[in-house]
């Protein structure tokens, strides 16, 4: 595919060498604000779109989980500010328990789909891949608009649920039926459940485009030189998130069609035997249990899809400020294939205790087990990159390095839950919530945070305050720990996870000292996460200026680029790449590393 | 009011904070931009060392706080496979999370960047790749063995001898089912429940039902060392029969049966004496999110000896007595002693029932 013809349109590009011309000069592109900043199809501002929209949705969706742990944590104490938020919810500054249902639903919604998915591979995907494979835009800037803007949509219709009478969907993210299916069964299951069903299935098609986007992309428009196995590591998680939610997002909206037929047109997928509201329902011949497999069939996936992002952008961030390549290039991508195809294999592990055939069970924990191994080649793969290297702490690697410790951390925990013979117990327990908050909440932030702290000064062509970055990532990597180490022995202890008060139950209302104290915890992270959010924003503005075109000594192509590129990204003709991207050595001239568009030195020969 | 100057007081430090972030910025341009890094590189090297330190720390002080308010020992034979195949991956695992944690903060240590330092080109090595491809893959193969050991070990098939209780959730609480003397549990239908007087939409016109008992307050009584199997149902939506105590757990999903069965080995008041704590009761919990009063649907295991559960059985009623239409006075079922001689006069009651209907 021609890369001017996507630029300019099929009626501008006469001949290649006009076209070459045109884009040396971008002053007569002045566009009109509506197509530069909202409706705009430059991959670089659909990128911030993603960003800034995931961002606010990361606020409220962190607000909400402040909400539900000062229930949590002090269950006998009002706090009337919540009624200034949520009024008839928090009567008198106490959270319902209905609104206490719907909040942790809302909150794993927004943070799973809206921000770690929409918001992570959103946001770097769109600003990476045709930076780093060398590309003007996406194979079509159009249906990557979009796919920013069906996201919109179903963020408007989301957080229009929050705001109906009944509530928002109030079953967890998960929403089991026949709970999320009748309306009798909860609040939370009536027009806020249909909002919900149709802003996910809205956001599928979002996530569609852009994926298919992307993997048209990295296969399609690498610039000359550019062959697969010289692309950055980031670019191969890119490609395998994209492939991962292209396979398997169809498979949750089936689902929630078929969520959607039996709530408002009678139908039977899901239903069996039900009697509920003081009558037996008509339904026969469904199976709850359906539902759950058509879930995790995307549910596990996704969290390959919130990770891999992450994995893709440590590696990169690991290696530049180590000064040292990527230790086992390849067997980082064979590991990226590994887990994407295992990914598909284990989603049933959500599912041990929901009485399926023990043979089917066995199966699946000897494939989740599977992941371990190559996990565990990344992990020693990142180890190894930094040992014997010259590290320089910028906020972006801090970052990067407690991704590695968190990922570590909730990695190994997996081998419990992923164990039937152990999940029957710790299933749905705190240990899970610790579990999976540690591996794809907390290390997923951290791989998007060293993005942003890393990419900044491409995005915005200015720095974040370093200071404020340092004191954002030691608060959060501390009180990600003090908060969810904690909930591990809870779990241990049977604690389950979506309990509204504990103090009725003899074998866990001694816990509650340490709810209070990770509540604190919480909010104090919480307001850590609001200082970032201010250097980022005040940044945009005010932030140091980018005076070089490589702040960080890096190797790829998107620092070739222009401070401010335009639309098109390089003035002229696209660099052409010689080598890997991870040549961090002495390039002869005194600097420690040899970008890839550097040609092989006379009997140099390739990584 | 208060909110007012909360609000400001936090936009008052945060204001704070960015601007001494913005000095400093300032003061390093100052002072020379490489120089202040550096010292601001040694600074976090040093840092991190102390993080690791008061992690390791942390974790230790942790451990101590909750070792006495885990669970107390495993009250059945699977549980006791549970809790040394727990310890046995928390040992494995533990040497690998400190071992890697350890790498991580030293590395960042040892190799924090210095002027003079040259990095090492190292950018593969097979044979480390394939040691660290190898070894993991050999510790997960052990322990997917012991897993599926113990897994296979809970989900067989119950012993024969296992007394039947049917467990049924519903919003919110849990109904017990003991299938009286006949021990077999009689047909239900979801069209026949009502509230008032057939809770669980017990079959009148199948003879099995006439003895069986149903506990309203979610007390499952059972025999310590004698199996007890779990036959688990929902009436509306899906909740989990959540067993802490014995280490199990298992969905109730309306339209589907699902089981469970375990050998309790201690009863309720000797684990009383075990924890010291004469309020002990094990306590069933709801696992799986079922709605609004889903933290409330508590129920409770009472582990009783052969002599103590006959004498609880012997006071309960049948559910039949009390709520089928035309039932003979609740007194019945108590006079007949044994279940063989039961049978037959059971049988013509429910053709009573069914034909006064």
């Amino acid at each position: 595919m021609n890369n001017e013809i996507i630029i300019d349109g099929p009626n501008i590009a006469h001949g290649a060498e006009s076209a070459t011309d045109h884009h040396g000069d971008h002053e007569h592109h002045e566009q009109h604000f509506i197509w530069k900043y909202i409706f705009s199809q430059d991959h670089k501002m659909i990128s911030k779109q993603f960003l800034i929209t995931g961002i606010i949705w990361a606020i409220i969706g962190a607000l909400m989980s402040v909400f539900f742990r000062l229930q949590l944590g002090f269950p006998d104490s009002t706090f009337p500010i919540m009624e200034k938020f949520m009024g008839e919810w928090a009567k008198g500054g106490k959270l319902t328990p209905e609104f206490y249902y719907a909040l942790i639903t809302m909150h794993g919604t927004i943070l799973v789909f809206f921000v770690l998915t929409a918001g992570l591979s959103g946001t770097f995907a769109n600003l990476l891949i045709p930076y780093q494979v060398g590309a003007r835009d996406m194979a079509s800037p159009f249906m990557n608009m979009l796919s920013y803007w069906f996201f919109f949509a179903a963020s408007i219709l989301m957080m229009v649920s929050l705001f109906v009478e009944t509530g928002p969907a109030a079953g967890g993210w998960t929403t089991y039926p026949p709970l999320s299916a009748l309306k009798e069964a909860s609040l939370g299951s009536g027009l806020g459940m249909d909002l919900w069903l149709m802003g996910m299935s809205l956001f599928v098609v979002s996530s569609l485009l852009g994926g298919l986007n992307y993997i048209a992309t990295i296969l399609n428009m690498r610039t000359k030189g550019m062959t697969m196995t010289r692309l950055p590591l980031t670019i191969w998680a890119l490609f395998f998130t994209a492939v991962l939610g292209v396979l398997s997002f169809p498979v949750l909206f089936s689902g929630v069609v078929l969520l959607i037929f039996d709530r408002n047109f009678g139908t039977s997928f899901y239903l069996s035997e039900i009697f509920i509201g003081g009558k037996a329902l008509p339904h026969i011949g469904g199976s709850a249990i359906l539902y759950q497999h058509l879930f995790w069939f995307l549910g596990h996936p996704e969290v390959y899809i919130i990770m891999l992002p992450g994995m893709g952008m440590a590696s990169e961030v690991l290696s530049t400020n180590s000064r040292k390549p990527i230790f086992g290039y390849f067997a980082m991508i064979i590991s990226l294939v590994g887990i994407t195809l295992l990914a598909f294999l284990v989603w049933a592990h959500h599912m041990f205790v929901t009485g399926m055939s023990p043979f089917l069970g066995s199966i699946f924990v000897l494939l989740t087990l599977l992941i371990a191994v190559p996990s565990a080649v990344k992990v020693f793969n990142w180890l190894t990159t930094i040992w014997r290297g010259n590290i320089r702490f910028s906020p972006a690697m801090l970052f990067a390095l407690g991704f590695v410790s968190m990922f570590i951390s909730g990695g190994l925990t997996g081998i419990f839950l992923g164990n039937s013979a152990l999940d029957i117990h710790l299933h749905d327990t705190y240990f899970v919530v610790a579990h999976f908050h540690i591996v794809m909440g907390v290390s997923a932030f951290f791989g998007m945070f060293a993005g942003i702290y890393h990419w900044f000064p491409k995005m915005y062509g200015r720095f974040m305050n370093n200071t404020l970055g340092y004191v954002h990532f030691f608060i959060t990597f501390a009180g990600a720990y003090l908060i969810f180490w904690p909930m591990h022995y809870e779990g241990i202890a049977g604690m389950p996870r979506r309990y509204y008060d504990y103090s009725a139950w003899e074998s866990f209302k001694h816990f509650q000292g340490v709810n209070a104290f990770i509540s604190i915890v919480a909010i104090i992270v919480f307001f850590a996460q609001l200082m970032f959010v201010l250097n980022f924003f005040v940044s945009i503005f005010k932030g140091r200026r980018m005076t070089t075109l490589n702040p960080w000594g890096s190797t790829t192509l998107e620092w070739t680029t222009p401070i401010h590129p335009g639309h098109g990204n390089w003035v002229g003709e696209i660099p052409e790449v010689h080598r890997w991207p991870y040549d961090y050595r002495d390039d002869g001239h005194g600097n420690d590393f040899i970008p890839q568009t550097t040609p092989l030195r006379p009997g140099e020969e390739e990584h | 009011m208060s909110v007012f100057i909360i609000t400001i007081l936090i936009i008052l430090v945060f204001t704070i904070i960015y601007q001494i972030s913005k000095a400093s910025e300032y003061a390093t341009v100052l002072r020379g931009t490489e120089k202040v890094n550096a010292q601001a590189n040694r600074a976090i090297a040093w840092l991190l060392v102390v993080m690791f330190v008061l992690g390791i720390w942390g974790i230790w002080e942790c451990n101590a706080l909750f070792q006495d308010r885990l669970l107390p020992i495993a009250a059945c034979k699977t549980g006791e496979n549970y809790d040394s195949m727990f310890n046995m991956t928390t040992l494995v695992t533990g040497i690998v999370f400190f071992a890697t944690q350890l790498a991580l903060f030293w590395f960042c240590f040892r190799y924090q960047s210095a002027e003079k330092r040259t990095t090492f080109f190292f950018p593969h090595n097979n044979k480390l790749e394939i040691l660290w491809t190898t070894v993991p893959a050999i510790a997960m193969a052990i322990l997917v063995a012991i897993g599926l050991r113990n897994w296979y070990d809970v989900t067989s098939p119950a012993p024969a001898n296992a007394t039947v209780v049917e467990v049924v959730g519903k919003q919110f609480n849990w109904l017990i089912r003991y299938p009286g003397k006949d021990n077999e549990l009689g047909k239900r239908d979801f069209r026949k429940i009502d509230d008032a007087n057939n809770v669980l939409g017990l079959d009148w016109s199948d003879p099995h039902n006439t003895d069986d008992i149903i506990s309203q307050n979610g007390e499952l009584h059972c025999v310590v060392n004698k199996p007890v199997k779990l036959v688990i149902g929902s009436r509306d939506v899906i909740h989990d029969v959540g067993l802490s105590h014995f280490r199990l757990k298992m969905d109730a999903v309306p339209g589907i049966t699902t089981t469970l069965w375990f050998v309790p080995t201690i009863t309720t008041d000797s684990m009383k004496l075990i924890t010291k704590n004469p309020d002990f009761v094990y306590e069933i919990s709801c696992d799986q999110m079922c709605g609004k009063g889903h933290y409330s649907m508590r129920g409770t295991v009472i582990v009783q000896t052969q002599a103590e559960y006959d004498k609880w059985m012997a006071s309960q009623q049948t559910y039949y007595a009390g709520n089928a239409p035309g039932a003979p006075a609740p007194a019945a079922p108590a006079t007949a002693p044994t279940g063989g001689e039961a049978k037959p006069e059971v049988k013509n009651d429910s053709v009573k029932a069914v034909t006064m209907k």
